[in-house]
């Protein structure tokens, strides 16, 4: 039986309002809501490594995996449907997820940032030289249709956003549950102390396993819609800036409620919009000095800002 | 046979060239466990340094050719000192207590500032200064034109090698700065002035990196972006040897570096990739590199 709580009802009633507001709110917003909440569930991922202690600076990799699965989909296979796309990245980066965790697994800390980082490089390189996938350039996304149903530019918009809400919403929900679940209360003890987590008869790297599984199938997720939005698809989408940007939204947020990355990708959509607009050359070290304010200021991310009930400071 | 020379001389500069690039990574990591993501962003200030200043010499002030090399070196030191001065007091300083991973994303974020910064200083468009490559002229190595400017990089960066080897190995401050590296606690205890060490040694690998620049900055068009991707190269040098150390940068540079070539001349398909597969390679069977030291795990 699942206790519903309130993040859950929250939740819930933030996905049915954003997607209700998909009726009416103008298409640009459409367009960087849609990026912003795809974004969000690749960093979802990375939070979730996060809280057990690991920090990716390669989920590029899946990013880019779910990417190119939705734009060889429609290419090459003839599948022209949006959720069997995304079911379709989402598997083919766990395969490749179960296959690199076998060796991802055994390292920690910078190790395991750094290769992560190499691997999403190799995959970078093979692209690159891929002349059929259309090399540095990449290629453009086949429109999709939606359950079978086809859509005009406007609705197809429309029902994109809607496919993202709910993904993100559901995504989140799911999270929480995991997060409030046994496997999730282990990640955070492994991240605390993963001898004592030996030493209680668990296995980490079976528990890091399966968290590197899961924050691959968000991944993928994100970088589906992502192509899908985008309507192209390119190897920069494996670069390790790329990653590097998952990892500041997922700083930005804080690890501790699973409403952050979704909040933090928000901002960060709408602050580089704006500020690519009006300051193109020094947006990257506004990003810098935020960046660096947090780890000072506010180690548990935006989210701290907004937690209700308080705690006693240890 | 002309394969052969071609692969093995290639292999040789673009080693010395990787090893140049790494050996600030290694020497900070080594000292202050900081792996520093900007170290790419301090090769590209030296980059375009190097290449602002010797442009003005060529162009508006007709001196001695060969003067230009001193120039080269000396915008690197001056760049590389002055930004290594200024990040080590205004902000790593504060931020030495916390954990390693943290210290990668702080970095991180000093990449994101710097790269900005230097598009602010020196502009978008790139930089060429192909005079004192051009200078040296070329030599036939078995029936191959070489670049001598490169040929000596080779020896400059086999200077660099040793010269940190020594004074790590044979001085008194390296002997207390191995203290540092060992146990920087006890060295502490010991009454060593680890701050001291750490801003010195941050100094020294800011310099290297800016010098890494100066000198690859007259064979290639120096741009925006240089820098990030020259980080992840010598992460992978440096994965490879082993974090923090110097032979293991050296034979990281090495290994790399033939192995790029071989790809270069045997299957050129492979050529972006085959570094990253090298560094994964050695992850999986060393995961501490080649000359990493295996920690103890601490309950």
């Amino acid at each position: 039986m699942i206790h519903i709580d309130r993040s859950m009802v929250g939740l819930a009633a933030a996905t049915l309002i954003l997607a209700a507001a998909g009726g009416f709110v103008p298409d640009w917003l459409a367009f960087i809501l849609t990026l912003a909440l795809a974004k969000a569930l690749v960093v979802q991922g990375v939070v979730l490594q996060m809280r057990a202690g690991l920090v990716s600076f390669g989920q590029g990799l899946f990013f880019c995996v779910g990417g190119y699965a939705v734009g060889m989909g429609g290419h090459f296979f003839g599948i022209n449907d949006a959720p069997v796309l995304l079911l379709a990245g989402a598997l083919a980066a766990v395969a490749l997820a179960a296959v690199l965790g076998l060796l991802m697994t055994r390292y920690r800390d910078i190790f395991f940032a750094m290769l992560s980082l190499a691997l999403s490089m190799i995959l970078f390189g093979v692209l690159v030289k891929s002349s059929e996938l259309g090399s540095t350039d990449g290629f453009n996304v086949h429109p999709a249709t939606f359950f079978g149903l086809s859509f005009k530019t406007e609705a197809y918009k429309t029902a994109l956003y809607l496919l993202t809400v709910l993904l993100a919403g559901g995504g989140a929900l799911v999270l929480h549950l995991v997060h409030h679940s046994g496997l999730g209360r282990m990640w955070e003890a492994i991240r605390e102390n993963e001898i004592r987590v030996e030493y209680l008869g668990l296995s980490p790297r079976w528990l890091l396993y399966a968290n590197y599984l899961l924050a691959a199938a968000f991944a993928a997720l994100g970088g589906g819609l992502t192509a899908l939005a985008t309507g192209h698809i390119d190897p920069e989408m494996s670069f390790w800036t790329t990653s590097g940007e998952f990892v500041f939204i997922a700083l930005l947020g804080g690890t501790s409620h699973v409403a952050a990355p979704m909040v933090a990708a928000v901002l960060f959509a709408f602050v580089r919009t704006y500020a690519i607009e009006f300051t193109p050359h020094t947006w990257q070290m506004i990003l810098g000095f935020v960046l660096l304010g947090i780890i000072v200021f506010l180690p548990k991310g935006l989210w701290s800002l907004v937690r209700s009930e308080k705690r006693a400071k240890a | 046979m002309t394969t052969f020379y071609a692969i093995f001389i290639d292999g040789m500069i673009y080693a010395s060239w990787l090893f140049l690039v790494a050996a600030g990574l290694t020497v900070i990591y080594g000292v202050m466990r900081i792996l520093n993501m900007a170290h790419g962003s301090f090769y590209a200030i030296g980059a375009y340094c190097a290449a602002s200043m010797v442009g003005w010499y060529f162009s508006d002030f007709d001196g001695n050719p060969y003067l230009s090399y001193l120039l080269l070196i000396g915008c690197a030191l001056v760049a590389g000192l002055v930004v290594g001065v200024v990040i080590e007091q205004g902000l790593l300083r504060f931020m030495y207590k916390r954990n390693e991973l943290l210290m990668i994303i702080i970095t991180y974020a000093l990449l994101l500032i710097l790269e900005d910064t230097t598009k602010l200083a020196f502009g978008v468009d790139p930089y060429f200064t192909y005079q004192p490559y051009a200078l040296l002229g070329r030599s036939d190595i078995g029936g191959l034109a070489f670049a001598n400017y490169d040929l000596l990089l080779v020896a400059v960066s086999a200077i660099i090698g040793l010269g940190c080897w020594l004074v790590l190995n044979r001085t008194h401050v390296g002997k207390v700065l191995r203290a540092v590296i060992h146990d920087r606690e006890i060295a502490v205890a010991m009454g060593v002035n680890v701050r001291l060490m750490f801003a010195g040694t941050f100094i020294v690998g800011t310099t290297l990196g800016a010098l890494a620049g100066a000198l690859t900055a007259p064979s290639i068009s120096v741009s925006p972006g240089i820098g990030v991707e020259v980080i992840v190269l010598a992460f992978a040098v440096v994965v490879v040897g082993g974090l923090g150390s110097i032979e293991g940068a050296i034979v990281g540079a090495l290994l790399v570096g033939m192995t790029r070539s071989l790809a270069v001349h045997l299957a050129p398909q492979i050529e972006l990739f085959v570094i990253y597969g090298v560094m994964s390679l050695v992850l999986a069977v060393r995961p501490q590199g080649l000359f990493g030291r295996t920690l103890a795990r601490k309950i």
